[in-house]
């Protein structure tokens, strides 16, 4: 770079400014080397990773900066009793003994602190505005809610930041992603993320790291825009961020592994600087209406097939994909075009995930069931996203409500997201689900899936059907 | 973990071509919980392969012996969804050393090329050629040429340059990986520690 450019105060966006700050070398044709603030690993893609270092004889770099839990295959029943399947106990029995061999916290099952990873990693501070952070899973993307820079990895660079703290990376393309406007009755953060998503595909931002901004995201909670940010990797992003203002700060103060006295001020100062300039450029700029948004549903084998609850299931002509895939995806989930999902059977509703699994989500379920009951043929998992999301259940009656409406809690995990554990939808049943992928066999070889957000969810779940659920809420309006 | 060096790679190609193939086809949960990295390629594509009672199902194309290789063919928007290493694994295991599309998830493809696979992205039209090729003769053979960052199909002499960055080039041509790399400059990267925001 020539003395007249490094002159220049070249504009920046707020991706820039974190990307930037943690690039220890540039590489000549090849990618930067990033500094990494923050790991989280779990059970399933770490145990290669120590693995390999335990080959090259290479000890772990900065343990500090590393936190352990177990999320993925634990069961969320009877956490007390032993891990009943023998391959789900040899990955986390790996996991502790990885910890403990390299000096990692370790937050197991029966600890306090364990958890869904994505959510306990915020509730407990180690989330930082401005930070980089990464983990062997894709919805890591969840942090970006904070300002960070947050991705998910494979099991080499797991390896790789356990052994440097650095992992090798090109630096991504940019995109902001607007939308202003009131959000709609029944419309929550989770319709405005699928509503995104059916715009761009599930490949539309590949290659891209977003930026999400406009008064929406402003004036959603930072549960809120964990689920936006979670979902960024949905649409191909490697993630998604939202700068830091004064909702993220109250958030992160006083948490247990935030910064504190003077850390805190120089923290503070850094959090202030972290907003795109205002002449910044990105390399694409997409703007939405959020009055537009309704609450929206899955019909088809991925997340970017989706469409308001009040639509009918698009032609093959108008969809995203070949008509060879579109109509396998169809044939899978056994729907038609120019049908309408209201009024579908639904079998399974589960609440939870990364995606879904914080306390407001669980306010949004309840709000809907209060005084109402679950529907008798249907099978409903409510599984909070850690400890701290269960004891608020308690704590603010919802389970008691809850209660009275037919439905019961389980315990922490991921549970029938990615249905690792026993919590798998059987083949050919339906499930509406606040989690974030509707892949074929996701949720257990055969399951149907259909995304949407907490009070779609409570909808089917006190009727037994899909269910817009502005006609159960009328007394919110 | 090491892996084989890549330079030229002949072979016949295995069709798949099916847009927006997810991890959890290539490989699913249910498969995740071993802690060695081994038998992954049983379970490639399970669910597509076998049925519930772990026969195989005829119509996938893994189960039919007029196609074979070290070349997977794949639709646009290859590897979508989890981040799961394991998906490149089955790949690897499976006997595949390049996989080409149209078009890739990022992570799926830095994944591949972590461990030794080549992911190699070509024209939407160049795709629907291969995959017209393969269809009129399934013993048509391709040539994937790293140096040369070429990929061709033989019998017509039709060719795409593809792009791959120098320093994965190098990488894959020599079998080194980053953690080689990462380790060579450490010092530098214990200073940079010292001088951070948080």
């Amino acid at each position: 770079m020539s003395n007249t450019q490094e002159n220049i105060k070249m504009s920046k966006t707020l991706f820039d400014k974190v990307w930037d700050t943690h690039v220890v070398r540039k590489i000549e044709g090849g990618p930067d080397v990033l500094f990494i603030d923050r790991h989280l690993i779990h059970e399933v893609t770490s145990p290669v990773a120590f693995l390999g270092l335990k080959s090259r004889g290479i000890k772990v770099l900065y343990p500090e900066r590393t936190f352990a839990t177990a999320d993925h295959n634990t069961p969320t029943i009877n956490q007390h009793l032993p891990v009943a399947d023998p391959l789900s106990a040899n990955q986390l029995k790996a996991l502790e003994s990885n910890s403990n061999e390299y000096g990692i916290s370790y937050w197991g099952l029966g600890h306090q602190k364990n958890g869904i990873v994505h959510v306990v990693g915020p509730e407990y501070g180690i989330t930082q505005p401005g930070a980089t952070i990464v983990c062997g899973d894709s919805h890591t993307s969840t942090h970006g809610a904070f300002g960070a820079i947050a991705f998910g990895i494979g099991t080499s660079e797991v390896e790789m930041v356990l052994a440097t703290q650095c992992i090798m990376q090109p630096k991504p393309k940019k995109m902001r992603i607007n939308v202003n406007g009131k959000l709609g009755v029944g419309v929550t953060p989770k319709d405005v993320a699928l509503f995104i998503i059916s715009q761009l595909s599930t490949s539309g931002a590949t290659g891209y790291f977003v930026e999400y901004a406009g008064d929406v995201f402003e004036n959603m909670t930072m549960e809120g825009r964990m689920t936006v940010c979670n979902l960024s990797i949905e649409m191909g992003a490697r993630g998604g961020m939202i700068a830091p203002d004064e909702t993220t700060i109250n958030y992160v103060k006083g948490r247990e592994f935030s910064p504190k006295g003077e850390a805190w001020d120089r923290a503070l100062a850094y959090y202030k600087t972290l907003k795109t300039d205002f002449d910044a450029i990105f390399d694409k700029e997409l703007t939405f209406d959020g009055s537009t948004i309704e609450p929206m549903i899955t019909y088809g084998t991925n997340p970017g097939m989706g469409m308001g609850i009040s639509h009918d299931i698009p032609d093959a002509a108008h969809a995203e994909g070949g008509a060879a895939t579109y109509a396998k995806s169809l044939g899978y989930m056994g729907f038609h075009e120019g049908e309408s999902m209201l009024g579908k059977k639904v079998d399974f509703v589960f609440v939870g995930s990364c995606t879904n699994g914080r306390i407001e989500d669980f306010r949004a379920f309840t709000s809907l069931v209060k005084g109402k009951h679950k529907a008798d043929d249907v099978t409903v998992w409510l599984v909070p996203g850690s400890h701290i999301v269960e004891a608020q259940i308690k704590e603010e009656g919802l389970l008691d409500i809850l209660t009275e409406a037919g439905f019961s809690l389980r315990q922490p995990g991921c549970s029938a997201c990615l249905a690792m554990n026993d919590d798998k939808i059987p083949a050919g049943k339906y499930a509406v689900s606040t989690s974030n992928r509707n892949f074929e066999g996701r949720q257990g070889p055969g399951s149907r899936t259909m995304l949407a957000s907490p009070l779609v969810a409570a909808a089917a779940a006190v009727t037994g059907v899909v269910t817009d659920p502005r006609t159960l809420i009328e007394e919110l309006v | 973990m090491a892996y084989d060096k890549f330079n030229i790679l002949t072979s016949t190609a295995v069709p798949l071509p099916i847009e927006n193939v997810d991890t959890d086809q290539l490989i699913p949960a249910r498969f995740l919980k071993a802690t060695e990295r081994v038998g992954f390629g049983d379970n490639l594509f399970r669910d597509w392969r076998y049925n519930a009672d772990n026969t195989p199902k005829k119509d996938f194309v893994l189960n039919n012996s007029t196609y074979s290789g070290k070349i997977l063919v794949g639709g646009k928007n290859f590897g979508s969804g989890s981040s799961r290493e394991h998906a490149a694994w089955a790949v690897y295991d499976y006997g595949f050393r390049c996989v080409v599309s149209s078009f890739f998830a990022d992570i799926f493809r830095n994944n591949c090329l972590n461990i030794g696979v080549l992911p190699v992205q070509v024209s939407a039209a160049f795709s629907e050629k291969i995959f017209a090729a393969i269809h009129a003769d399934p013993k048509t053979e391709l040539e994937v040429n790293l140096p040369a960052q070429t990929i061709t199909l033989l019998a017509t002499g039709e060719k795409e340059t593809f792009e791959i960055s120098p320093y994965k080039k190098d990488n894959m041509t020599n079998g080194f990986d980053d953690i080689d790399y990462l380790e060579s400059i450490k010092p530098e990267i214990e200073e940079f520690a010292l001088n951070l925001p948080l």
